[in-house]
């Protein structure tokens, strides 16, 4: 009998040992004459239990994990290996609580299938959607993009659908599709598991953008942190060009670009200045990339997340999307909860949950045991969150309204021993070493701020730079060209504002230092 | 770069020339630049300039605002670790100063013998298993001073 694993190859089940116990497995059942089947997937995003492998059994995958190479004899016993009454057994994967309460649309296919198998792509329901885009025509597929709702996952939460619409609206000979997977947040890393783990979505969304505003060429912009998910994506693009799915052919040709480890390359216009070759500056807008892009050309540019959700919004329909949701804020989100957290992980849904619900009973509180103090919500430019705000629900709406952002989903966790101050000058000293330097507010602000916390930590004069901090945080808020100097008032203010204990320090003695 | 083979000059203009006819040809050379050679030099920033119709200050101030392009070669082996906030929160500064201390280096620096050079980066998608670093591209999580001193032992092998 053979057996038919399913071994994660998400970067970040590497990281914690995936290779090995894939390796460790093969060797095993060599050695006790078993015939094994492994398959290499990307991950259910279930973190705290990777390496989580899983087995195909008459009943379904069943789960097992977190597994280390010291597991495998003990997994591959008996007349049946991988025994349900394993210490690692988890029960069928569907059935673990935090995969059963999420409602999986973009991460349907997600570490279910072999990422690089079109064949696996088409048989869970991939490229159903281009085709009833093929059906419904161009113009009335960015109609069905605007009536589902989605609004940009990369963080600035614009209508998605209008983007393509004014692209399609504006004649040129040359348009493009950009997808932005420049996913440089702090706690956020669900780019990352689709272009590893479901490639072909990207590519397929990518597709049905190029057909529906009339663009012919894409680029997938990657950031060189992801070597794996630059390496999947390549080898994805290779596939379906070999099957006519990209290229002459198709009508549509895509292109991975890889960056070179500058946050700021996120901003759109700044991603457009480093494709076209230079450094990654911001552009001041208007022009908008939608009538001035890329080489000057109208440009579709969206987050490898918006692009990703449209496949489903084609194939099951925009009201089957609009349905879900809160407010403003329609579908589903993917919400990364990540750092100091128990069970660490991709957990996508609707968009309307509390923040309570995600970090207490979805995440488990902290991976440490100790109490949540602070949640940093939206990656870098997030603002922080104390208990008392658990109840804010997912909602672009209401987290603005908290001088604060949903950003990208990223969820990063704290205990009790975080110190508010240092977070706050963090946000600042990572301002001034990513900032691009076109702004003044940005380049020097966030110098000035980062050495004005300091004097705040040493105690010197707490509420003169207290004020000089609040004062500077307006400039940059108002006064910055783009969301990084714009938003890094959030994690600062935020920690000012909830933690203020942690700002008022005794003075430091000099000779302390 | 492979030996006996071209000279630096014409290995470099060759990468130069496979790139040159590609729209926004100036980030695909320099990575395969880097690639090649470990780091991009002066002489190799006048090349790229000619061939792109650039000034050498457009080429330069492209190498010098990227963080991962080099001006000067690095270590044999490139430690990236993590300091961003998810990191932070799970005790990710400490494991970074014992790394730090272990090889006797400040960041972005390499140890005298050549053999390390220790990086900030900030994030690495890994976030849900911090603290996380890229270690010659390979990555690691959930790291601890114990675990971090395994991979120094690998490393300094």
């Amino acid at each position: 009998m053979t057996l038919r694993l399913f071994v994660p190859q998400d970067a970040a089940a590497r990281a914690v040992g995936a290779d090995h116990v894939a390796a460790a497995l093969a060797e095993e059942a060599k050695k006790k004459a078993l015939v094994l089947e492994v398959v290499r997937t990307g991950s259910r995003g279930l973190f705290w239990l990777e390496p989580m492998i899983e087995v195909a059994t008459a009943d379904g995958r069943v789960a097992f994990g977190p597994v280390g190479v010291k597991d495998v004899p003990g997994l591959l016993v008996g007349e049946t290996p991988f025994s349900r009454s394993h210490p690692l057994c988890l029960g069928k994967a569907e059935d673990i609580p935090f995969l059963k309460r999420q409602t999986r649309i973009t991460f349907e296919r997600c570490g279910i299938i072999d990422p690089l198998s079109l064949a696996d792509y088409r048989a869970h329901g991939g490229y159903r959607g281009l085709e009833r885009a093929r059906t419904l025509g161009a113009s009335a597929t960015v109609e069905e993009v605007v009536k589902s709702g989605l609004r940009g996952r990369g963080g600035a939460g614009f209508p998605t659908g209008i983007k393509w619409r004014t692209v399609a609206d504006t004649s040129a000979d040359r348009k493009y599709i950009v997808c932005n997977a420049d996913e440089g947040d702090s706690g956020t890393y669900a780019d990352r598991m689709i272009m590893e783990g479901d490639p072909f979505l990207l590519i397929e969304g990518m597709t049905i953008a190029g057909f529906a505003v009339g663009a012919s060429k894409g680029y997938v912009y990657i950031r060189s942190e992801y070597p794996d998910a630059v390496r999947v994506m390549e080898r994805a693009i290779l596939l379906a060009e070999a099957q006519g799915l990209l290229g002459a052919e198709a009508g549509f040709d895509l292109e991975v670009r890889v960056g070179a480890g500058a946050y700021v390359c996120g901003e759109e216009t700044s991603l457009l200045e480093s494709l076209e070759g230079r450094r990654g500056q911001v552009r001041a807008k208007p022009p908008l990339p939608a009538h001035k892009g890329l080489f000057g050309k109208p440009t579709v540019i969206n987050n490898v997340i918006s692009l990703a959700s449209v496949p489903a919004i084609l194939a099951n329909g925009a009201q089957h999307y609009a349905d879900l949701g809160f407010g403003r804020s329609r579908g589903t989100m993917p919400i990364q909860l990540a750092g100091n957290v128990r069970h660490a992980g991709l957990f996508e849904a609707p968009f309307g949950i509390s923040l309570g619900e995600l970090v207490d009973d979805v995440g488990g509180g902290t991976r440490t045991g100790r109490p949540v103090r602070a949640v940093q919500v939206g990656g870098p430019l997030g603002a922080y969150f104390p208990r008392a705000l658990f109840n804010t629900p997912f909602d672009y709406e209401a987290y603005a309204a908290l001088d604060g952002l949903i950003g990208h989903g990223g969820v990063v966790v704290f205990d009790d021993r975080v110190d508010m101050a240092r977070q706050a000058r963090f946000a600042l000293e990572f301002c001034a070493i990513e900032s691009c330097g076109k702004c003044t507010p940005c380049r020097i602000g966030s110098v000035r701020g980062t050495e004005t916390m300091d004097r705040i930590i040493r105690g010197e004069r707490t509420e003169a730079n207290l004020a000089l901090i609040t004062d500077l945080c307006q400039t940059l808020k108002f006064g910055s060209l783009c969301a990084l100097g714009g938003f890094t008032p959030y994690p600062v203010m935020s920690a000012i504002k909830h933690f203020p204990e942690d700002f008022h320090r005794p003075r430091l003695q000099a000779a302390a230092e | 770069m492979p030996e006996g083979t071209a000279s630096p000059e014409a290995e470099a203009i060759r990468i130069i020339a496979l790139h040159k006819g590609r729209e926004g040809a100036l980030l695909p050379i320099l990575h395969d630049l880097q690639s090649t050679f470990g780091f991009i030099t002066p002489a190799t920033v006048r090349l790229v300039a000619e061939a792109l119709n650039l000034t050498r200050a457009e080429v330069h101030g492209a190498v010098s605002f990227y963080h991962d392009f080099r001006e000067q070669p690095a270590g044999r082996h490139v430690v990236k670790l993590c300091r961003a906030e998810a990191c932070q929160s799970m005790d990710g500064e400490d494991v970074a100063r014992h790394v730090l201390e272990r090889f006797g280096v400040d960041w972005g620096e390499t140890t005298p013998d050549g053999r390390v050079t220790v990086e900030a980066t900030y994030c690495l998608g890994l976030c849900a298993c911090a603290p996380s670093a890229l270690i010659d591209g390979q990555p690691m999580a959930r790291l601890t001073p114990q675990s971090v001193d395994e991979i120094a032992r690998e490393v300094e092998r």
